[in-house]
């Protein structure tokens, strides 16, 4: 059984683009906003604020023990090194995974995320199924929903971001990995690592 | 509130849906919701937390039933025709003409200085911490119980929580306090500390081995033990 989401049909998704120009509409014409600061605003979040930005972060802590101490003990001061920060990451918090601890991150009132070094949340985050059921069974969706097993000795964290502390996880460095620039480190680091729902990129893969 | 937007441990939702390659936008439409939000909440026409609560109520089924920026062009709408800010009437009327010629440009208008200070607000933030004098009333370690309450407007207490026993593992210093600041009665900041629950004293026999859940929770949602 799933859930439909009836806005999908044409008629629907019609009226809801008509609403949303009508109200842009009505706020330019009383001067309340403009079309140049919505336009920069979403070319922000479209080219500048993504997984890349997070990516860096994990690559630097891979690669400067100093850094990935800061990054634990206060994400946004770490963050800020690299020139990273912003709305929807006032408060970060960095969670480390090991051979022991798996973390994963879910938002189960709305979908909290942390924008700036993730980017804007992907829909599968942002809809019931994965927020209702990853709290409760985060083994069974890891495993069945992104191909993820977690060994049966190790520990799985759950993070409910219900507050305005905002979680990314700093996901094992790869073996195979010695010797690689920041750079190539940073190509091996995914959103989806960065949730806890998978894992980073296979070198030998990326080779 | 009780809603449906509180889905933690819920069953029945069916299978994740992931997309690969997504993008971060859908469609047009989606843009122009995500930019007025920035620009409307930016300028503080409504707050997060007023913002949030407008999504929670939505008629339930449509909740479950609806996109994502449809939850947000909802609460938009609703709280800034609350407000005043627009009228319902002259809104009804422009989203019929838009679907009579969808093409129809939207009018433009520019304001540089409100895109400079929109842009510092992405990059930099608008946190909603607050110095308080008041010592934190936990601290880590402290076993706390989380109080059994069904508050009927917003709150950021989840219930599969509620009335169970956890242990305080961070302090994170005093935030703007949700339950009242979404309803216009101010701010009244207080601590907020991120609480770990085993898997078994929430979920009992249906928890998975080896699992701890940790929610973020404001200290009037805590008692002793």
């Amino acid at each position: 059984m799933s859930v439909e989401r009836t806005s999908d049909s044409q008629a629907s998704e019609a009226e809801i683009a008509a609403r949303a120009k009508a109200l842009e509409s009505l706020l330019v014409e009383k001067g309340l906003v403009s079309t140049d600061a919505i336009d920069r605003v979403i070319s922000a979040y479209e080219s500048d604020i993504g997984p890349m930005l997070g990516a860096q972060v994990v690559a630097r802590a891979w690669s400067d023990p100093e850094f990935k101490k800061l990054l634990l003990e206060d994400a946004n001061a770490a963050c800020e090194q690299l020139g990273i920060g912003g709305m929807q990451g006032e408060h970060m918090v960095v969670v480390e995974n090991s051979a022991q601890v798996h973390n994963v991150v879910v938002c189960t009132l709305c979908s909290c995320y942390p924008w700036p070094v993730l980017g804007l949340p992907p829909n599968w985050y942002k809809y019931p199924q994965y927020r209702s059921r990853t709290v409760m069974e985060p083994r069974e969706v890891l495993k069945e929903e992104f191909g993820l097993g977690i060994d049966e000795s190790a520990d799985v964290r759950v993070w409910d971001s219900s507050a305005e502390i905002r979680y990314f996880v700093l996901p094992e460095r790869p073996e195979g990995t010695e010797g690689m620039s920041e750079e190539e480190l940073a190509s091996l680091v995914t959103r989806d690592s960065m949730i806890g729902v998978g894992e980073p990129r296979d070198p030998e893969e990326t080779r | 509130m009780n809603g449906v937007h509180d889905l933690g441990g819920m069953h029945g939702l069916g299978r994740v849906d992931v997309e690969d390659y997504e993008p971060v936008f859908h469609n047009p439409w989606e843009k122009l919701v995500f930019g007025t939000m920035v620009a409307t909440m930016g300028q503080g026409l409504y707050n997060l937390d007023e913002f949030r609560h407008g999504i929670e109520v939505m008629e339930p089924a449509h909740y479950l039933t609806s996109s994502y920026y449809e939850h947000w062009l909802e609460t938009i709408e609703k709280n800034l025709i609350e407000k005043g800010v627009i009228d319902r009437g002259e809104l009804d009327a422009r989203t019929q003409e838009f679907l009579k010629n969808p093409e129809a440009p939207v009018p433009q208008r520019e304001d540089p200085e409100l895109a400079d200070r929109l842009l510092q607000l992405v990059h930099g933030g608008a946190s909603s911490r607050r110095e308080v004098s008041a010592k934190p009333r936990f601290e880590a370690g402290d076993r706390v119980r989380v109080r059994n309450v069904h508050p009927h407007g917003h709150t950021r207490l989840p219930q599969y929580v509620r009335d169970k026993q956890g242990v305080v593992e961070r302090v994170y210093g005093a935030f703007v306090l949700p339950d009242k600041h979404a309803h216009g009665e101010g701010e009244n900041p207080e601590y907020v500390y991120c609480v770990r629950f085993d898997a078994e004293e929430v979920w009992g026999d249906s928890a998975e081995p080896r699992e701890a859940v940790s929610v973020d929770l404001w200290e009037s949602y805590l008692e002793s033990l």
